[in-house]
C-alpha cells in the first residue's frame, strides 16, 4: 500500500478570492484542512511609523488607506483620539455629519463585502447589484470631499466643510444622450441631503433584492450554513468584534454600549445571530444595512432643520478661511503656523475606538506634547479576525476556506497597516 | 459625575484584587490605566480575566512602545539658541523630558470587559536587553498574533509564546523597524534586476528628510480648550 501523506497547499497571495494579498499555507488531508497558516504583511506600509514622523493632520489621509473600503470610519477613530487628548468637542452639526457619513460608510463597506462574498462562493449577480448602489454613495463622498474614496473629510474639531447646497450632476457627453442624462440627474436636482434622503427611501427595496437572490437560495445556504461556527466564549477570547461577535450571539455594539458623537440620541436596533456560522453573520450584516439607512434618515432630518458651524472656531486648531487669511495679519500667522508646523497635542495617552463596519477600530495615541504623535497604534478588527483563521477552518473542506475568508470581511489595508 | 465614579470604583476594585502587583494607576480622558511589573504579567492577566468585578474577557489590543526618544524635539523653542534652526534633518537636539526611567520598552494591553462594559489599559515596562516579558496567549488566545507583531516590530521577546515568528515584515528581514533608532526609510530596497532575472536587495537610494521639524510647545500655543 502506498504511503499517504498530507499535502501542503499554497493559496494566494495573488488569488481572486484572497481579498487582496493574503497568502495561506494549508495543510490538507485530502480535501480536508488540517491546519491553516496565514502569512500576512505583504501590504505592510508602516502607517504607524509614518504617522510618528508627520504632524497630526497630515496622517488623516493615511487613515483612509488603512481599511480602504470604509474610509471615513478610520478617520473618525483617529480624529477622536486627537480630540480627546486636546479636550475639544466638535460642534453638534459636525457630529451629526460624522454619524451620517459613518453610516454611509457602513453601507458602502457592507455592499462591497456582500458583493465580494457572493462572488467568491459563486453568486455573480449580487456583485453587480451591490455596485449599483455603491456608486451613489461614492458620489456622496465626492460631493463633500471632492474625492470618491480617500476623503480626508473628518478633521480634529469637526469636518472639513459643510454639506454642499447642490448635488453635482452628470454632464452631457458623447456617450450619453440627453434623455439618459436627465434620468441620471433626476434625483440630483437639490442638495446632497435631498439626494441622501432619496437614497435611503429606495435603499430598503434594494436590500430586499439582494435578499431575494441569497437568503433562501439553496446553494447559498449550502455554502454558508454551519460553516465556520464560533461559540460566543471563543469569539470573545479570539478578540472578535463587530458583526463577527454579534453573529455568535453576543449583543455588543460600541454605538449602543459606549456611545460616541450623537449615537445615544438616535433610534436603531442591533441585530445578533444565533448559531455563529457564516449564514448568521450574513444575516447580521444585511440587517445592519437596513438599520444604517434608518440612522441616516434621522441624521438627514436633523441636519435639514439645524444649520450651524461644522468646525470649531479655534484657529490654533482649524485654519481660518481663505478670505480672512488674505486680509487679516493674525489669520495669516495662524494659517502659516498650522500648515508649516501644525498644532501641539498635550502629553498623555488615549485609546479611542469606534464601531467600524468590520468591528472595533481603535487608535492608541501616545503624545509627548509635540506636533507629531509619539506612538500611534492602530487596532484593526480584521487582524484579530484573521488570526482565528486556523481555528475556524480546521476540519472544513478547501472550498469552505473561501467562504470563511469572505465572512471575515478581511481587507489587507488595515490588517497589514 | 457618574462616569467618573464608575472609573474610581474600578480603580478601587483593581487595587483590592491586584495588591502589590499594581505599581501605579491613573484616570485620564475617561480611561483607567495601570502599570504593573513585568514579572507579574501572567498572574495579573489571569486575575483581570477571572476576578468578579473585573472580568476582562477580551484583549482588544496589544502594542509595543519604544520610549527611547520620548520628549526629544528638533528645535529648542523655549529660549534663543546658538545653533539656529536646522532644516530637513532631524538631530533631536532639544531634549525636554527625560525618557522613562522604568525601561526603554513598554507593552500596552487594551482590555475590554463585555459583560461589565468597562475598559482598562495595562502597561508594563521592560528593562532587559533584549526586552522580554511572559506571553499572555494562555489567558487571551488573540494575544498570539499581537505578540508576534510586537516581536517583529520592536524585538520584544514573549516567553512561552508557542510560535514567535515575524508576521508583518518581509521573509528574511533584519532588524525591528518600529524602534526609534531604525530609520524611517530603512536600510535596503528591492528592485528587479533584468540581468539576474530576479528581485535583488540593495542599500536604500533615498535620503532621509524632515519636512516638518518635531517641536514641543507648552507656551500657550496648544488649543485654548486645554487651558
Amino acid at each position: 500500500m502506498p504511503e499517504i501523506r498530507n499535502m501542503t497547499l499554497n493559496f494566494g497571495p495573488q488569488h481572486p478570492a484572497a481579498h487582496g494579498v493574503l497568502r495561506l499555507v494549508l495543510e490538507m488531508d485530502g480535501e480536508v484542512i488540517e491546519r491553516a497558516d496565514p502569512h500576512i504583511g505583504l501590504l505592510h506600509r508602516a502607517t504607524e511609523k509614518l504617522a510618528e514622523n508627520k504632524p497630526f493632520n497630515q496622517s488623516i489621509g493615511y487613515m483612509d488607506r488603512l481599511d480602504y473600503v470604509s474610509m471615513m470610519c478610520n478617520e473618525h477613530a483617529y480624529v477622536m483620539a486627537i480630540e480627546r487628548l486636546l479636550g475639544v468637542t466638535p460642534p453638534l452639526r459636525a457630529q451629526y455629519i460624522r454619524v451620517m457619513f459613518d453610516e454611509i460608510t457602513r453601507v458602502l463597506n457592507h455592499l462591497m463585502w456582500l458583493g465580494a462574498h457572493g462572488l467568491d462562493i459563486g453568486a455573480m449577480t449580487v456583485f453587480l447589484y451591490c455596485f449599483r448602489e455603491r456608486e451613489d454613495l461614492m458620489d456622496c463622498y465626492e460631493a463633500v470631499s471632492g474625492t470618491r474614496m480617500h476623503a480626508t473629510y473628518y478633521r480634529p474639531g469637526g469636518v472639513y466643510r459643510d454639506l454642499p447646497e447642490r448635488m453635482p450632476q452628470y454632464q452631457p457627453s458623447k456617450w450619453r444622450g440627453d434623455k439618459e442624462i436627465a434620468a441620471l440627474n433626476s434625483n440630483r436636482q437639490g442638495s446632497i441631503l435631498d439626494f441622501v434622503d432619496d437614497f435611503v427611501a429606495r435603499f430598503p427595496a434594494c436590500v430586499d433584492e439582494y435578499e431575494t437572490l441569497l437568503t433562501d437560495n439553496r446553494i447559498w445556504k449550502q455554502r454558508t450554513v454551519d460553516i465556520g461556527i464560533v461559540t460566543p466564549e471563543r469569539a470573545l477570547a479570539l478578540g472578535f468584534t463587530g458583526p463577527m461577535l454579534r453573529g455568535s450571539g453576543v449583543e455588543w455594539d460600541l454605538r449602543k454600549k459606549q456611545p460616541y458623537e450623537v449615537y445615544a440620541d438616535l433610534d436603531f436596533d442591533i441585530p445578533v445571530g444565533v448559531n455563529g456560522d457564516c449564514y448568521d453573520r450574513y444575516l447580521v450584516r444585511v440587517e445592519e444595512m437596513r438599520q444604517s439607512a434608518r440612522i441616516i434618515k434621522q441624521c438627514v432630518d436633523w441636519l435639514r432643520a439645524n444649520p450651524g458651524p461644522v468646525m470649531l472656531d479655534d484657529h490654533k486648531l482649524s485654519p481660518p478661511s481663505r478670505g480672512e487669511m488674505k486680509g487679516d495679519m493674525e489669520s495669516l500667522i495662524h494659517h502659516f503656523k498650522l500648515f508649516t508646523e501644525g498644532y501641539c497635542v498635550p502629553a498623555g495617552e488615549v485609546y479611542a475606538a469606534v464601531e467600524h463596519p468590520k468591528g472595533e477600530f481603535g487608535i492608541l495615541l501616545i503624545s509627548d506634547g509635540a506636533n507629531k504623535p509619539y506612538r500611534l497604534k492602530v487596532r484593526a478588527p480584521g487582524f484579530a479576525h484573521l488570526s482565528a483563521m486556523n481555528e475556524m477552518v480546521q476540519g472544513h473542506m478547501l472550498a469552505d476556506v473561501v467562504a470563511v475568508i469572505g465572512t471575515m470581511d478581511v481587507v489587507f489595508g488595515e490588517i497589514d497597516r | 459625575m457618574p462616569a467618573t465614579l464608575k472609573l474610581e470604583a474600578l480603580v478601587d476594585r483593581l487595587t483590592a484584587s491586584l495588591g502589590t502587583s499594581l505599581v501605579a494607576h491613573a484616570v485620564a480622558q475617561g480611561e483607567v490605566s495601570i502599570v504593573v511589573a513585568s514579572v507579574d504579567i501572567t498572574k495579573v492577566a489571569r486575575l483581570l480575566r477571572d476576578t468578579p468585578g473585573l472580568q476582562f474577557e477580551q484583549l482588544s489590543d496589544l502594542s509595543g512602545v519604544d520610549y527611547s526618544t520620548y520628549g526629544h524635539a528638533d528645535w529648542i523653542t523655549q529660549q534663543a539658541t546658538t545653533q539656529g534652526f536646522s532644516r530637513a534633518v532631524s538631530h533631536g537636539q532639544a531634549n525636554l523630558q527625560t525618557p522613562s526611567s522604568q525601561g526603554r520598552f513598554a507593552v500596552a494591553y487594551q482590555l475590554l470587559s463585555v459583560s461589565l462594559n468597562q475598559r482598562l489599559r495595562v502597561k508594563t515596562y521592560l528593562n532587559d536587553d533584549p526586552p522580554r516579558v511572559a506571553s499572555v496567549v494562555e489567558v487571551w488566545a488573540c494575544a498570539d498574533w499581537y505578540e508576534r507583531e510586537a516581536f517583529d516590530l520592536f524585538g520584544i521577546l514573549f516567553e512561552g509564546h508557542p510560535d514567535l515568528r515575524r508576521i508583518l515584515t518581509d521573509y528574511g528581514f533584519i532588524g525591528h523597524p518600529f524602534r526609534k533608532d531604525f530609520p524611517l526609510e530603512g536600510y535596503v530596497e528591492v528592485r528587479y534586476d533584468p540581468e539576474k532575472k530576479r528581485v535583488v536587495y540593495q542599500p536604500v537610494s533615498i535620503e532621509a528628510r524632515t519636512l516638518v521639524p518635531r517641536v514641543i510647545r507648552d507656551d500657550g500655543r496648544a488649543p485654548d480648550a486645554v487651558h
